[in-house]
């Protein structure tokens, strides 16, 4: 570890500001409370790291998230002890499943309180534990820069994850010399970045053996920062390709040899390429349940290549065959080299039986709707969306049928434009969200998808967003229902819709004029491509479009728990 | 491992979150205060192990793992047991019980013998079944140590 070699004392309070500007990390999202007060007040004194203020400690997590899934770089976060750091506990463990690059800082009573039960006392450390990659209790004031570098170190590093650090009152207060470490060194924990090279050469000569190549990429994709990589690598082959939920934009969703989404409600052609497979390449993809669906009859005919910067991630549910341990961009650049370098080529004539048979699947036109209907139907909203906003909107989405659809019906040609809630699947996310991703963006558009049910969970940031004069687009899908779970209701429960009917809503039109915002109603299909154009053109509101849609609609195909990719149904 | 506080929490935690078994876990600081070391035994098909082990390894505090099932290797655990002795018959058969056992009588009082004893669990099993004919008043085990025979060694 390098020392700088300047040094001054400061308080624990400025050491933290000090550190954060050290890191780049000039946006933070939090709320203050006794704990963390020397910290406001040092944050008060400066002007670097900017402070936004969120109404609830969910929303400053969730708003971090969609920063650094907007951006690469990792979310901030400070929450004061007890409450604000239970109340973050939700966007932790959210960060968490998704693999967000985080640090959560934590206030904390003063050391000489810990353990005695003492006023907003709560055992951050020991509750955060399983859902963080790593966390922390800073003991003295002279760990404090240390560990701020190690945070960030973990949380960006490997897989990323959310890294909190508590800091007891009485070290912010603390003095002591400080002087930031340039780079830093454990000696447990060491994230593997290059693929190893024979591997590499395995999992080519497989690939390029392939009659029924498959390519299915994930978040990872994205994280990794490697969509440009993949999609040489895919033109290259000219295989056919399917992106998971946190994987879109990973491939350009408008090309051909892009499949769409595969999974629980992923497209017929998609599972159908994927249970057809003699070869899979899974790339950056944790082979999630709502992915494989039944295990056992999960790719029956496929052998399997799998490059995961995790190796916990690798057979973990599916036993591979040739698992490469690394990070995606470099192990795709060498792919691609070795490809390159080789004189075997995918087999032409195989692939062209193979694109046949998958255009067959396609031509199922999995994702049809009815288009005549009289009452709004989520997926044309959705369509309008991505036509008027030209498919290069930042997109944040709650949790539920409408995050579906606009997994399937917004096409995302570029990376870290969709924002949403997968491993965890928290309603609430998507206002924050996109708070977070206007704030890294504030002249791109930025929509969030939501539902009457999800959008009630944070929608306290409604007021951050006035705060911050964000123009954010929210577009609810308004079908009077928790909509996924009454569709399982319907289909899995013979209509018995228990508690998943929402009463009792609020004027959404009403609220978001209250909150300061403009509201829009749209009960008319016709209305809809109007609403939305009339929304986009005001730059500087935001707007909220109620769309009351049809309430019975379903997400088709759907690969019911259980069942077999294969096994869909369909509209 | 780190010899932090935290760190035991965070791999007896990891099996309770995932759902594995911990049949015995020792630890205790190394000759590096830095460090400590932990032997955990627990059981598992093969795929369940290479998942423990790797997600062990992924823990920030775990420095180095090795499963002593791979290599040839020595598994110790000690035990004290505390007997009541009724009569001279009873102290000589007690007596006689833990030098067949190699152990040793390490406390006596006018009603109880204390036996010390090490070795692999089955051995401690055994012992525990030779007594039965006694009162046991309490049994404490200290759990499995273990560590690879030759050249192979757990070490940074
Ligand atoms: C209502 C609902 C329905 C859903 N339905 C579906 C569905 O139909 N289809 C679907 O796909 N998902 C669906 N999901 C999401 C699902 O729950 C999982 O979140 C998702 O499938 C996981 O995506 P992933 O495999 O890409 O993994 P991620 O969670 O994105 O994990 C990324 C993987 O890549 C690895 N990685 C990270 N960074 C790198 C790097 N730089 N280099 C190499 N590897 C890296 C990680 O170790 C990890 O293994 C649904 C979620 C909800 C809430
Ligand atoms: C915090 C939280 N609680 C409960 C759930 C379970 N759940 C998943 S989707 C859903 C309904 C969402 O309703 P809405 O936001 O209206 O979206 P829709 O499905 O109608 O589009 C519920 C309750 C969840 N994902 N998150
Ligand atoms: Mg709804």
């Amino acid at each position: 570890m390098q020392q700088e070699t300047k040094t001054v004392e400061l308080t624990g309070a400025e050491i933290f500001v000090r550190c954060l500007q050290e890191e780049g990390a000039d946006l933070i999202f939090g709320y203050p409370g006794g704990s963390v007060l020397h910290i406001y007040d040092a944050l008060y004194r400066q002007d670097k790291v900017k402070h936004i203020l969120v109404r609830h400690e969910q929303g400053a997590v969730h708003a971090a998230e969609g920063f650094a899934k907007s951006t690469g770089k990792p979310g901030v976060v400070l929450v004061t002890s007890g409450p604000g750091a239970t109340n973050a506990v939700t966007g932790i463990a959210d960060a968490y499943m998704d693999s967000v690059p985080m640090v959560v800082f934590t206030g904390q009573v003063p050391t000489s309180l810990i353990g005695n039960d003492a006023f907003q006392e709560v055992d951050t450390v020991g509750i955060t534990r399983p859902c963080v990659k790593h966390n922390f209790l800073v003991k003295d004031v002279k760990d404090l820069a240390t560990t701020i570098k190690k945070a960030f170190y973990v949380a960006t590093t490997g897989r990323p994850g959310p890294v909190v650090v508590d800091i007891p009152k009485d070290i912010t207060a603390a003095r002591c010399e400080f002087s930031y470490p340039k780079s830093i060194k454990m000696r447990s924990y060491n994230p593997t970045v290059k693929g190893h090279s024979g591997q590499i050469r395995k999992a080519v000569d497989l690939i390029l053996s392939a009659k029924q190549p498959m390519l299915y990429t994930g978040g990872g994709v994205i994280l990794g920062n490697a969509a440009k990589s993949l999609t040489e690598l895919t033109r290259l082959l000219n295989y056919p390709i399917t992106n998971t939920l946190m994987g879109l934009g990973g491939y350009p969703a408008s090309d051909r040899q892009f499949l769409g989404m595969l999974g629980m409600h992923g497209t017929y052609e998609a599972n159908m390429a994927m249970h057809h497979a003699d070869v899979l390449i899974a790339i950056g993809a944790r082979f999630d349940d709502r992915v494989t669906g039944n295990i056992e009859k999960f790719c029956p005919h496929a052998r399997i290549v799998h490059v995961d910067v995790d190796p916990a991630s690798i057979s973990k549910n599916v036993k591979v065959d040739v698992p490469i341990v690394g990070q995606v961009d470099p192990v795709l650049k060498a792919m691609i080299k070795e490809i390159k370098a080789g004189e075997a080529r995918p087999d032409q004539e195989a692939l062209a039986k193979w694109w046949k048979q998958i255009d067959e699947w396609r031509a199922m036109d999995c994702l049809k709707y009815d288009k005549t209907s009289e009452l709004i139907k989520p997926q044309h909203v959705l369509e309008t969306l991505w036509r008027l906003t030209k498919g290069d909107a930042f997109v944040c989405s709650d949790v539920g049928q409408h995050q579906m659809w606009t997994a399937q019906f917004y096409g995302f040609d570029k990376p870290n434009r969709w924002i949403n809630s997968g491993g965890l699947g928290t309603m609430g996310f998507g206002l924050p969200a996109a708070i977070g991703t206007q704030i890294a963006h504030p002249d791109e558009t930025v929509v969030c998808v939501t539902g009457e049910a999800s959008i009630q969970m944070c929608i306290q940031e409604l007021s951050t967003a006035l705060q911050y004069h964000l123009p954010i687009k929210v577009v609810a899908l308004n079908n009077r229902y928790m909509g996924m779970v009454r569709q399982w209701q319907e289909f899995f429960y013979q209509g018995r819709y228990a508690m998943s009917y929402m009463d009792a809503l609020p004027d959404f039109v009403q609220l978001a004029e209250a909150y300061g915002h403009v509201g829009m109603r749209i009960e008319q299909p016709g209305d809809v491509e109007g609403a939305i154009q009339e929304a986009l053109k005001m730059k500087d509101r935001l707007v909220f479009m109620d769309f009351v849609t049809d309430q019975s609609e379903n997400v088709y195909p759907m690969v019911p728990a259980g069942a077999g990719q294969n096994e869909m149904i369909l509209l | 491992m780190e010899n932090e506080s935290g760190a035991l929490s965070r791999v007896a935690g990891l099996f309770s979150a995932r759902g594995y078994n911990i049949e015995s876990l020792t630890v205790a600081p190394t000759e590096d205060p830095t460090l400590s070391r932990l032997t955990l035994v627990t059981r598992g098909s093969d795929e369940v192990i290479e998942q423990i082990t790797k997600q062990l390894n992924k823990l920030v505090d775990v420095v180095k793992l090795l499963d002593l099932t791979e290599h040839r290797h020595i598994e110790r655990e000690m035990m004290m047991v505390k007997l009541k002795v009724q009569d001279g018959e009873q102290r000589a058969e007690v007596v006689r019980m833990t030098e067949i056992f190699r152990g040793h009588i390490i406390d006596v009082s006018n009603t109880t013998y204390v036996v010390e004893l090490t070795g692999d669990s089955p051995k401690l099993d055994a012992f525990i079944d030779a007594v039965r004919g006694f009162e046991v008043v309490e049994v404490v085990r200290s759990g499995v140590m273990g560590i690879a025979r030759g050249d192979v060694a757990l070490r940074l």
